[in-house]
């Protein structure tokens, strides 16, 4: 069990994807299919639907929000997102798809020491409360 | 609003502070969540309290015509900035709004959405906003406040990382293909503010616009600094504020050369349908140093620029729109052509100057790329191939 900080509330499961680089939800991504478009990135062709993304930091476009937005709208958003910085694009898309779709994808803060024993869980379920955050790594 | 505090919590803000002035990135249509949430505050009666300008939308609102796109993103683009306007935003519809009347001042509180434009008004105008995103943005507008956290604090607006330009290539006139390949390096360091020795003396206000938006593109970078250039950094000690570097990152001549050659897809000599400039929105002073590029044979391939309303209402003025149009320039308002769905879909790729265009294009329009300097690209729309000077 990991703890973490809870930057947008919820509880979600799924199988770690853990991002090499930033990615920049608008133009890096495509909403209607969660697919990775950034020629530069190099897991473009990837797809985060349902996936606990893993991501260093934020990247690029301020779009990201409703692009990471629509996409949860449209259930081909990650299932949860750990991040090593607060990102204010990231945390806002996921606190407006819950407060206009009832959609919560969970996003936590995690120290940079746990990184490589989440990306390399099998399974992570994460929840992530007012009070703070939990994520169980599961094989 | 419940949006803006918990964001306020999430970024560990102490209090909010009172702002000037909002720029709101999200009239650009993204899917249905993008008109879910502003048509939602239209029905509640939301108005904004500070002047609040918008972003470039789906379609150009001057220009209808020119949309190719499929006509249901049209209708929806078009209502989003409407209901934007209906909650008192100004239509702007320009993603430099610091080349227009409402260009902040020096140390305003600001909170502005579009990654160029906050990298700009941060480090070339010393105004102060963080990075908003879609939502926050206009929340802010609608409330007149901001979170008092990251580049809303002085201590926080320090460099951290040195970037000495050790060489320039001899090759290069002036400053633009330099300033937008530091854009790119800068943005790919990917850590801490940077503080940007060795730029040429000649670089303009336009050449730090096109490396903010290079750096903002390929990294999520929303300040720099230029030592002896921009406001908050006249001196290597004021920009650090009296510390030492962290790191220093030297980038020569071949450094410079590859990161331009990277921003291209294409060969040199490949088939080229389209020149592509304005992104970010040309200004009047880009416009100016085009015009005399524009003499001389005509172009085999359009050259589509983007721009603000205010900018092109200047251009009508002055008698500029009927030159450029003869010289195969189509005037884009409102929107970009990267963004959206205007260019015709006839083989080749296309050709740009900015370091931003060249970065999203082939994910955004799935078409090939050639990066080069606004030189190049006329001399590339007349032959019709990528063409190097």
């Amino acid at each position: 069990m990991i703890a973490g900080v809870t930057l947008a509330p919820g509880v979600a499961e799924g199988a770690p994807l853990l991002l090499q680089e930033p990615l920049s939800f608008w133009g890096g991504l495509d909403p209607t299919s969660g697919l990775i478009i950034d020629r530069w990135h190099p897991q473009a062709g990837a797809c985060i639907a349902g996936r606990v993304l893993l991501m260093p930091a934020g990247r690029g476009s301020s779009s990201g929000s409703a692009s990471l937005a629509e996409a949860i709208r449209l259930g081909v958003g990650p299932a949860a997102i750990l991040l090593l910085k607060r990102d204010a694009i990231v945390i806002v898309g996921a606190l407006a798809a819950a407060e206009l779709y009832g959609r919560f994808v969970p996003v936590v803060l995690v120290e940079a020491a746990d990184w490589a024993t989440l990306a390399a869980a099998g399974r992570l379920e994460v929840r992530a409360e007012a009070g703070g955050a939990v994520v169980a790594l599961r094989p | 609003m419940r949006l803006l505090i918990k964001f306020a919590e999430a970024v560990e803000a102490p209090r909010f502070l009172d702002i000037e002035a909002a720029h709101v990135d999200g009239c650009l249509y993204l899917g249905r969540a993008s008109l879910d949430f502003v048509e939602r505050l239209v029905a509640l009666n939301g108005r904004v309290r500070v002047p609040t300008t918008l972003n470039v939308g789906s379609v150009d609102l001057l220009h209808p015509e020119l949309f190719r796109g499929d006509p249901q993103v049209g209708a929806a683009g078009k209502r989003l900035m409407q209901a934007h306007l209906a909650l008192g935003c100004l239509p702007t519809f320009t993603c430099a709004p610091y080349q227009t009347k409402h260009r902040p001042r020096f140390g305003a509180q600001i909170t502005w959405g579009e990654s160029n434009a906050i990298v700009f008004a941060n480090s070339v105008i010393g105004a102060r906003t963080e990075r908003y995103g879609d939502f926050i943005d206009l929340c802010c507008g609608l409330t007149g406040r901001a979170p008092e956290f990251g580049l809303h604090v002085e201590a926080n607006r320090r460099a951290r990382v040195l970037v000495e330009i050790a060489s320039q290539p001899p090759e290069w006139d002036g400053a633009e293909l330099t300033c937008v390949a530091v854009g790119h390096l800068v943005g790919r360091l990917g850590e801490g503010i940077a503080a940007i020795s060795g730029l040429p003396a000649a670089t303009s206000e336009d050449d730090l616009k096109a490396l903010g938006a290079a750096a903002a593109s390929s990294g999520a970078v929303a300040l720099f600094h230029a030592i002896g250039l921009t406001p908050e950094a006249p001196t290597m000690e004021a920009a650090f504020g009296g510390d030492p570097p962290r790191r220093v990152v030297r980038f020569d001549a071949d450094d410079l050369r590859a990161a331009a050659r990277s921003l291209s897809t294409v060969e040199d000599g490949a088939p080229i349908s389209a020149v592509t400039l304005g992104t970010p929105h040309f200004s009047l002073a880009e416009f100016e140093r085009l015009l005399p590029l524009l003499e001389g044979e005509q172009p085999r391939a359009d050259i589509w620029i983007n721009t603000a309303r205010e900018t092109l209402a200047t251009l009508r003025e002055r008698g500029w729109e009927e030159r450029l149009r003869a010289a195969r320039v189509i005037l884009v308002a409102d929107t970009c052509v990267y963004a959206t769905r205007l260019l015709p879909e006839t083989p080749g790729a296309i050709m740009t100057n900015s370091g931003k265009c060249a970065y999203y294009a082939p994910g955004n329009l799935g078409r090939g790329v050639a990066f080069g300097s606004l030189a190049e690209c006329v001399a590339s729309a007349r032959s019709g191939r990528v063409t190097r000077l």
